[in-house]
């Protein structure tokens, strides 16, 4: 927001409340009420206002309070944001960014629980990503608002709290590349967002028994970084893919596909993809627990996938 | 002789931009200095803010130009409508004739740094905002040299040169955009507004509302216009809205009530609406009718200094679109009367027959040239080459920041990390 004065921040309670996650604290009291604009809860037009100064040349970023409620937004954000580029012939970009806070927190219900990657992963013309860590977050972060396309930022509500050492130089990531978390040699495992950390506990428990796993963040939902992911599979042979999203038409379905495509014939056992479950996020703790993977069955997936 | 005279210069081509100018032994046409007074059909209606007077002045050169804009207007789309039933012109094809005083009456009004976004009947606020016939005919038939390079067809006509903001499908989600372009101007501080044009049908979605409580909240220069021509597709007002007085919604906002088949009075409302708005915020225009025979005066209250909503009467000829005969909800005798009794075209025909500013047979002599004009636009656009398949996956991406992107298509491979 410093470096470019079109930049500005609108969704809900983001400047004088300061972000129901924080995420935009004290950015109010530095860059006025214009530029951190607290709109009432209208999801559908505070997301169509944000697309209609894009087009003029501003860069909004749209903070969805819960991703969840972008949904009500979804015409927006499919027609207006998506396609606006494609169907004035290359006249209006729209650089926003959609970002917000989901997935299944701790008994938050159903409603609010909502993954929508699944939902918004075929609109033409956005590209998505999803961060894991506080580096990735912030390197993603500019580069979403530096990329002239719509690009929606999937964060999630529980990885809010991590700490971790930062570079104090400005750095930028890449929007379309992956993240090597661990080489490795026996398996391939994709995932991103909160079931990195499921990962990870499962790769220290794999490690121990003796297998050897990659795992990749994927962070890139839309486009794909089948560069890496191809690399990753012509070493190892094997794929799984951990996600939190549910099983139909989810980002592993999508990303099966393309694996299956492209890298068919260096595969040796076909894609194993674990998901959440087909079901609304229950409230009561346990079911919450079993709606989505755990380290445990990661470690059997992979198990049976190496023998 | 001097009538020869005239009549060779009437018929020598002219290209569609050059306004009509020729050695007449009646001078007034070009004139732009001689005062014409005209007096609205009706007295505008206000809610909460004083009305504008209902005299205005005019030059014969506006009349003409009036004339000229409209009549081309009204061409192009009883061409589209020939168009489409040869099936050149496929898909949804939503036309404005009847309604075109609006286009007109708005673009005198205004300038090209001022916005103006609009839902999918929109082939006439573009030919007004700059656009070329041959830009219209070619994205209607879906050319390369259309508009948006024929990717986007009769709803997305797009002119950003010249601040036209579309051409939308969806009915409503326009206006949370206009609201946007509204925002956009308020923070560059930009001393320009954004009219966002709805119709009847579109009042009744939610995001209005949204939109008209946020920009009221925030000041924003927007002005809401929602052309009412009294039928949402095949609904009529009074079967869709409890309270069809839509001037009334949003009652703290300013409205205007204007007759939207005058083009001098749409002038002088979005004259009267872009004064209000910078100085205090939206208002609302409703260019709203009195049906044929019955005048409605509905005084409003409204006190905001902010939002104006102009509720623009008007009367739209052809029925919703071209899959609509328009008769089935309407009768033949009610379209005829309208046409009869207030017609824009015919309007500004007899002000000028009447101010002796041009003879009858000068005047249908334009409309000859213009339907000439608008022959060879279609030609022109006709020779237009579809688009290359290539097309197909261009304008889905803007080549952002970082690496080449794979697309949608993948056929595209990573190159290079920053």
């Amino acid at each position: 927001m410093e470096r470019d004065a079109r930049v500005c921040v609108i969704g809900e309670d983001v400047g004088h409340y300061g972000g129901s996650y924080k995420v935009t604290k004290d950015l109010a009291n530095k860059y006025g009420d214009l530029r951190v604009l607290d709109t009432p809860i209208a999801e559908n037009s505070f997301t169509g206002m944000a697309i209609g100064a894009a087009m003029t040349g501003l860069r909004p970023i749209i903070e969805g309070m819960n991703m969840g409620f972008l949904l009500l937004a979804f015409n927006q954000i499919s027609n207006n944001c998506g396609m606006l580029h494609y169907t004035s012939g290359g006249q209006f970009t729209i650089p926003v960014v959609i970002r917000g806070p989901g997935g299944v927190g701790r008994q938050l219900g159903a409603e609010h629980s909502q993954r929508l990657e699944s939902y918004f992963q075929s609109i033409p013309g956005i590209q998505m990503v999803a961060c894991s860590t506080p580096y990735n977050a912030k390197g993603l972060m500019k580069a979403a608002i530096r990329s002239e396309n719509p690009v929606i930022l999937f964060e999630h509500v529980l990885l809010y709290n991590l700490k971790e050492r930062i570079p104090d130089e400005e750095y930028v990531l890449n929007l379309e590349e992956a993240e090597m978390v661990r080489p490795g040699e026996h398996i391939t495992i994709l995932t991103y967002s909160r079931m990195r950390y499921h990962v990870m506990q499962a790769a220290k428990t794999l490690v121990n028994k003796g297998y050897d796993p990659e795992v990749i963040d994927i962070r890139s939902l839309k486009p794909f970084d089948l560069h890496t992911i191809g690399n990753s599979v012509k070493k190892t042979h094997r794929v799984l893919i951990v996600e939190e999203c549910m099983r139909t038409g989810g980002i592993g379905a999508s990303l099966t596909t393309a694996i299956n495509e492209n890298f068919h014939d260096y595969l040796d056992a076909p894609v194993v993809c674990l998901s959440s479950q087909d079901v609304p996020t229950p409230y009561a703790g346990t079911l919450e627990e079993w709606t989505v993977v755990q380290p445990t069955q990661i470690v059997t997936a992979v198990e049976q996938l190496c023998h | 002789m001097a009538l020869t005279h005239r009549s060779t210069n009437l018929l020598k081509p002219l290209s569609a931009a050059v306004p009509f100018t020729s050695s007449l032994r009646r001078l007034f046409s070009t004139d732009d200095a001689t005062a014409i007074t005209v007096e609205t059909s009706v007295p505008f209606t206000g809610h909460k803010c004083d009305p504008p007077p209902r005299t205005i002045d005019t030059t014969p050169k506006e009349l003409m130009t009036f004339f000229r804009d409209m009549a081309t207007m009204r061409r192009m789309e009883i061409a589209a409508d020939s168009l489409y039933k040869a099936k050149l012109i496929r898909g949804f094809c939503h036309l404005y004739d009847g309604q075109e005083a609006v286009a007109v009456g708005m673009e005198a009004a205004i300038t090209k740094k001022d916005c103006i976004i609009t839902a999918y009947r929109d082939h006439c606020i573009f030919l007004g905002r700059g656009g070329t016939l041959v830009e219209a005919f070619a994205e209607l038939m879906g050319r390369r040299d259309g508009c948006s390079r024929g990717k986007g067809g009769s709803m997305h006509f797009y002119k950003k040169e010249s601040g036209f903001y579309g051409g939308h499908g969806i009915v409503g989600a326009q206006v949370p955009l206009g609201i946007g372009l509204a925002f956009a101007q308020k923070y560059s501080k930009e001393e320009h507004v954004a009219f966002a044009l709805y119709g009847d049908g579109a009042a009744n979605q939610g995001q209005l509302f949204e939109a008209l409580n946020m920009a009221a909240l925030w000041d924003l220069p927007a002005i809401l216009v929602c052309e009412n021509n009294h039928y949402g597709m095949g609904t009529a007002e009074w079967r869709a809205a409890k309270s069809p007085a839509y001037y009334k919604r949003g009652d703290y906002v300013p409205g205007l009530k204007v007759d939207g088949m005058d083009a001098f009075a749409v002038k002088q409302a979005c004259k009267f609406a872009k004064e209000h708005a910078l100085k205090n915020g939206p208002i609302r225009l409703w260019l709203g009718s009195c049906f044929v025979g019955k005048v409605s005066f509905e005084l409003a209250e409204k006190k905001a200094l902010l939002d104006k909503i102009l509720e623009m009467d008007t009367y739209r000829y052809h029925g919703h679109s071209m899959s609509d005969p328009g008769s089935t909800y309407r009768t033949r005798d009610e379209i005829s009367g309208v046409r009869q009794e207030r017609d824009p075209l015919e309007r500004i025909r007899k002000l000028i027959l009447s101010h002796d500013i041009a003879t009858e047979k000068e005047l249908k002599d334009i409309e000859k040239e213009i339907r000439k004009e608008v022959d060879e636009a279609i030609a022109q656009a006709k020779e237009s080459p579809m688009p290359d398949s290539s097309e197909l996956f261009t304008n889905v991406y803007v080549k952002g920041f970082g690496v080449q992107s794979f697309g949608a298509d993948r056929k595209e491979v990573r190159a290079i990390l920053p």
